[in-house]
């Protein structure tokens, strides 16, 4: 396709709000103050498994300024979870609490400190249960029951897919390698800490802004958790200082601050603290993983048998679609005829996992791409050759009958081999660098969802809507659920409208996230808002902008086909100076027309695989990303210092190039974190670190140069041909590190994060000849279940848009 | 947001004021500098005074005089970043320099002091946590309770001295000059601390650091480098401060102190004994690194392992003699192969 044809798509323009964010202005829910409001806060569990006995709140209540104290027993008696299939949450833990941290009792009070003193204040009586603090732990208590329900004993689910046949695949194979692998569980760490405010008016209406990634999800959930018809009930998401999958889930605290709001007829405000927000995590899940996969000598696989166990923590939250997604997603990469994968969630009395950016993948990419790397060495090839063989091919079904696209992973391999100078380092680096200080090079590749196919409630409504509004000064607003947490969506829905009005997105005033204003969109997650609410963005734009054509045809006397809209004007291309300015253009529209609004609606294309199960995995398209990272180590401290990061992401399109690589920064600096030093982990049930200073995350010192490179590649299915870039380029980075330190000092850490303490022992192993590998080397004794057998659908053509609900009759834009 | 207990502000604007309040206030009372270690305590709860006694406008405390051949006095307000970048610093005490310009990050080396950095808190993850975690976990004796969590059974507590500049005075034979109601007195940085986590200050609770007086230089050299997670925000979990007096190639004085492994700085004499008389080669680096690492005796309260910690004494031991003998830091640089 042609850039030359766009105005605004392409350009590296700020984003609409940066000035207000960098000059302090942004009002996060933090900041809302309204008159009378109260404070909030939420006592917490100090057990990590515990029977709650009795809970008397008198002392709180008698304390000067107190306004309200409630526990489970103020609320509807409902259990709620974002997913239906678990529904195992209570804002405030009525029986039972399983984690340090979970809610037990909330107040309002004149102020934060009074608030904090009356939740201390509370008398709660517990009897502990032993907690399980691990997969292990979990698997070999089932006489300790964490929840009633799940796939067995502490077993949350259990899931089991096999397309093909494994083991002919693997009597094929010139080398079959099994490997183990430990992930350990991170967290978001967002810069902002999840804030609400309610407002339960005198007419009975209840307005809550929170800092949420998905205004509609909690809405929805509300209704059922307070009781209130969907009618009766706002939510607006504020300006989200960050979310990557932390705030997708309704909280304790915003349900809290609602009911508490009911009762003291005052507006709620419920702040969390940074330790709070450690407890309500929904962060990367800590994944083991066996994996085995075959090989023929040149390198192709020949089918992979993967299983994870996953730690869930205390609740369902996302756990369930985590647990596919630590499979399904696998065979988007490569070619990988055959596939089988088991997965298992496991309840342990830790703050709940969920859906932090990757969501479920990055693990057994980690495990996959270590995996490739230990083949190829064994096979004689050169890692990045071997991929680029290997690479998915474009516009075919994968063995678990996802549909491939476009796909750019051969053209990221050749960006990051050819600018990082791959071969001349894979040669000299390594045990060839002389001194303490050894440099290394490593490689790693990786696909990731547009979107997610199908929602998390079942449903045939649109995924994302966007209303387009113009009147007689020019101005355009644009209405659409989706939620900026920084990634941009507010800028991309003013980019596209612009583009398709021919005006300037300055020009354009974005009105987002508010259930009561805006059309649904379902939320920030799985990297869909770009897709589906820019595929909206564009119909409703071209709604519009027939009208407005219409109408100025009829005053130049042309066909509405002759005219152009661009540089704020609507005009004849080879007679612009006769083009009619935009806000004319609409007046004579609204004569014409009337009101000028205009709805654009999207929904992926039905395409999810005709067997149980099929429904996660499948997205519009996959965006592709490849890695290489050059490294030293210190083979005296273990220390790892990152030299350079050359990143390639396919992005289909990019829509805006400095956001693109805003996001592709973003994911590798997260990447590089989860790689080198975060872990969520837990001393005598409590979280180790629960403190900003202490829980290690990177500090832009520890991070290199990034040089991106960015594929275009013109997707069918994306808004002008875009696909994601918020979380695929987090993948390869940290698979790509593993490798780098593998290939300076011989040592392979096949458990994340790679700290100094374990190269260093990895370094002892090795100079005592013995196999210098530091990861898990013990599996859980487990019964999986019988697995679902399809046929795989491997290699199978694959068309883009088949059907796509919503969609114009005309072609495309 | 966490938020600070209530407490009554007492500012001092010369230090007489400061010990007069101090005397009258008695244990209700703290001092406070920079603040920067104090007031996320006290949002901790770690500590609940009813009155700070602010020693920010206390001008005669600030600044830097003297010079390297009659020695340097570093008043207790004086900023960290002022002393990271002092010129006289970082020719002749480099070490001092350096650790300075470690602590922590740029903005809390501009609110941080000298003084309070040398009498910040000991540290430990059972205690640097909120109220209610350590609620949670069971309060230990440094604060509430009155068991260890760390080493159970021990009749100590065993946090962590984790101040970066006081290793780097220690090493440069530093003294403090004290001030309290009953006088003023001048003390070596030997004597400043206890090896106890909770009473880790040797002075007297009513007394004021108002100086730190540092040697003519007198062909002093020195060196620090500091073990943490990451290039900045981040306390010691390690410190190494090697200072030698050296006549040509030849060490006629040293002194090795160790930062962040005890509950106070630990001085390794041995290895130092060891450096004397010697000229600074590869086998003798390795052998007093050997020896210096002994007094190393990390436990499991900090960021990283403590096996970890104690294995990395040696090499940061050896690469701080490097450092002052003009070596190369270890084997071969990584620009020649880059
Ligand atoms: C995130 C973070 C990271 C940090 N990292 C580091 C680090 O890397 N290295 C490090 O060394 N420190 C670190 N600190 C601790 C602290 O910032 C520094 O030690 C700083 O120098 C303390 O100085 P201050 O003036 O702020 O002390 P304050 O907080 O004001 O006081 C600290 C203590 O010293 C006492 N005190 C202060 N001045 C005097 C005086 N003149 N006489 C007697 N007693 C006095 C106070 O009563 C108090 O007990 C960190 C702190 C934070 C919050
Ligand atoms: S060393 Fe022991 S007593 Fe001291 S702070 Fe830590 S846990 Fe508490």
């Amino acid at each position: 396709m042609n850039k030359e044809r766009f105005a605004v798509v392409g350009q590296p323009l700020p984003k609409i709000d940066a000035w207000s964010k960098v000059t302090g202005q942004t009002r996060y829910a933090d900041d809302l103050v309204l008159p009378r409001m109260a404070f909030g806060r939420l006592l917490r569990s100090p057990h990590s498994h515990a029977w709650i006995r009795r809970i008397d709140t008198t002392r709180a209540r008698a304390l000067p300024g107190v306004y309200a104290v409630i526990t489970g027993a103020d609320l509807p008696p409902v259990k709620f979870g974002i997913l239906p299939v678990s529904q195992d949450e209570e804002a405030l833990c009525r029986e039972k609490v399983r984690l340090v941290g979970d809610p037990v009792a909330a107040v309002a009070a004149v102020d934060e400190e009074t608030a904090e003193r009356a939740s201390e204040l509370i008398d709660v009586e517990y009897e502990t249960l032993p907690p399980l603090m691990s997969i292990h732990d979990s698997l070999a208590h089932p006489e300790v029951r964490i929840h009633e329900y799940g796939d067995g004993p502490n077993i949350h689910k259990l899931v089991a897919l096999q397309f093909g046949d494994v083991d002919a695949a693997f009597a094929k194979a010139d080398l079959v390698r099994e490997d183990v692998f430990y992930f350990e569980g991170n967290t978001h760490l967002p810069m902002e800490q999840h804030a609400a405010v309610a407002a339960w008016g005198p007419d009975g209406k209840l307005t809550l802004w929170s800092s949420t990634q998905t205004p509609h999800y909690v809405h929805r959930l509300l209704t059922k958790i307070l009781d209130v018809p969907g009618a009766h009930l706002r939510v607006i998401a504020t300006p989200v200082g960050g979310g990557f999958g932390g705030k997708l889930d309704p909280f304790a605290h915003e349900i809290a601050a609602c009911r508490l709001s009911q009762i003291t007829g005052r507006p709620v405000k419920i702040a969390l603290t940074r330790e709070e927000v450690f407890y309500v995590h929904r962060g990367r899940h800590p994944v083991l993983m066996w994996l085995k996969t075959g090989f023929t000598r040149d390198g192709d696989i020949t089918g992979s048998h993967i299983r994870t166990w996953l730690d869930g923590g205390a609740y369902g939250s996302y756990g369930v679609a985590s647990t596919f997604y630590t499979g399904v997603i696998n065979p988007v990469t490569y070619k990988m005829p055959v596939y089988k994968f088991e997965g298992a969630r496991i309840f342990t009395n830790k703050p709940p996992c969920g859906p932090k950016r990757g969501h479920g993948t990055p693990q057994p990419r980690f495990a996959l791409e270590c995996q490739l790397d230990k083949a190829a060495e064994q096979l004689g090839l050169d890692p990045a050759d071997m991929r680029r063989r290997i690479a998915v091919e474009p516009f075919t079904k994968t063995a678990n009958h996802l549909t491939v696209t476009t796909t750019g992973l051969v053209e990221c391999i050749d960006k990051v081999v050819e600018s990082s100078g791959w071969r001349d380092k894979r040669e000299r680096f390594g045990a060839r660098s002389a001194g303490a200080r050894k440099k290394g090079i490593g490689i790693a590749a990786s696909a990731y969802m547009t979107g997610a196919g199908t929602a998390i409630y079942w449903n045939s409504m649109p995924h994302s809507g966007v209303v387009v509004r113009a009147d007689r000064s020019g101005g355009v607003s644009v209405l659409c659920g989706a939620t900026d947490i920084g990634q941009g969506s507010d800028s991309i829905l003013a980019y596209l409208v612009a583009e398709g009005l021919g005006i300037d997105p300055k020009d354009i005033r974005v009105h987002a996230s508010d259930t009561d204003l805006t059309p649904v969109d379902l939320g920030s997650y799985s990297s869909r808002v770009t897709l589906m609410c820019g595929m909206a963005a564009i119909q409703a734009a071209n709604r519009l902008r027939t009208a407005i054509f219409e109408a100025v045809a009829k005053k130049l006397e042309v066909p509405p086909g002759a005219l152009a809209a661009r540089d704020r004007k609507v005009g004849v291309p080879d007679d612009w100076d006769k083009a009619v300015p935009f806000a004319q253009a609409v007046e004579l529209g609204e004569a014409m027309h009337g009101v000028l609004a205009f709805a654009g609606s999207y929904a992926p294309p039905k395409r999810a695989g005709k067997y149980k199960g099929g429904g996660v995995g499948p997205s519009p398209c996959y965006s592709y990303s490849a890695a290489v990272v050059e490294l030293t180590v210190d083979e005296e401290t273990g220390e790892i210092h990152l030299d350079d990061i050359w990143i390639g992401h396919d992005v289909g399109r990019a829509l805006n190039p400095l956001l693109v690589e805003g996001q592709v920064e973003g994911s590798v600096y997260m990447g590089i974190g989860e790689a080198l030093m975060e872990e969520q982990v837990f001393r005598k049930g409590l979280h180790k670190t629960p403190s900003m200073l202490d829980y290690k995350s990177p500090t832009t010192l520890e991070i290199p140069d990034i040089r991106t490179y960015l594929v275009e590649t013109d997707d069918p299915e994306g808004p002008f041909g875009a696909k994601e870039a918020g979380q695929g380029p987090l993948l390869p980075v940290i698979p790509a590190i593993a490798n780098a330190v593998y290939h300076a000092v011989g040592v392979r850490i096949d458990e994340v994060p790679i700290t100094p303490d374990k190269v260093l022992r990895g370094l002892e192993l090795k100079r005592q000849s013995k196999p210098a590998r530091i990861g898990p080397d013990r599996l859980p004794v487990m019964q999986w279940k019988e697995p679902l057998v399809v046929e795989s659908a491997f290699g199978q053509p694959a068309e883009a848009v088949v059907l796509r609900p919503f969609a114009d009759p005309t072609p495309r834009a | 947001m966490l938020r600070l207990p209530p407490f009554e502000y007492l500012p001092a604007r010369t230090v007489a004021d400061a010990v007069k309040y101090v005397a009258d206030r008695g244990a209700d009372a703290m001092l406070v500098a920079g603040g920067t270690d104090l007031y996320p305590n006290m949002k901790r709860r770690q500590f609940e005074p009813k009155a700070l006694i602010g020693l920010r406008g206390i001008r005669e405390l600030r600044g830097v005089r003297g010079d390297a051949r009659t020695g340097v006095t570093i008043g207790a307000m004086t900023v960290l970043s002022d002393l990271a970048d002092h010129p006289t610093l970082l020719d002749h005490y480099a070490g001092v320099a350096t650790a300075a310009g470690l602590v922590s990050s740029p903005q809390l080396r501009r609110m941080g002091t000298i003084g309070g950095n040398v009498c910040v808190d000991t540290r430990c993850n059972y205690y640097n946590q909120t109220y209610s975690w350590r609620k949670a976990i069971g309060f230990c004796m440094k604060k509430d309770g009155d068991t260890c969590l760390v080493a159970p059974g021990s009749p100590r507590c065993w946090a962590v001295s984790s101040s970066d500049t006081a290793p780097a005075l220690w090493s440069l034979g530093a003294r403090v000059r004290l001030v309290g109601p009953a006088g003023e007195r001048t003390i070596r940085f030997s004597t400043l601390y206890r090896d106890d986590g909770i009473d880790y200050l040797a002075k007297q609770p009513d007394e004021i650091l108002t100086d730190i007086l540092l040697p003519p230089a007198d062909g002093w050299r020195s060196a620090y480098l500091k073990l943490r997670r990451r290039g900045s925000f981040d306390f010691p979990v390690l410190g190494v401060a090697v200072a030698a007096r050296m006549d040509g190639d030849v060490v006629r004085e040293a002194r090795i102190v160790l930062g962040a492994v005890a509950s106070t700085p630990r001085e390794a004499d041995r290895a130092a004994a060891a450096l004397v008389g010697e000229r600074v080669t590869p086998e003798v680096i390795t052998r007093v690194a050997d020896l210096a690492a002994g007094p190393s005796k990390p436990l499991d309260n900090t960021d990283f392992t403590h096996p970890y910690r104690k294995k990395v004494t040696r090499v940061f031991v050896a690469r701080a003699l490097r450092k002052i003998a003009g070596l190369p830091e270890s084997g071969a640089s990584t620009a020649e192969i880059g």
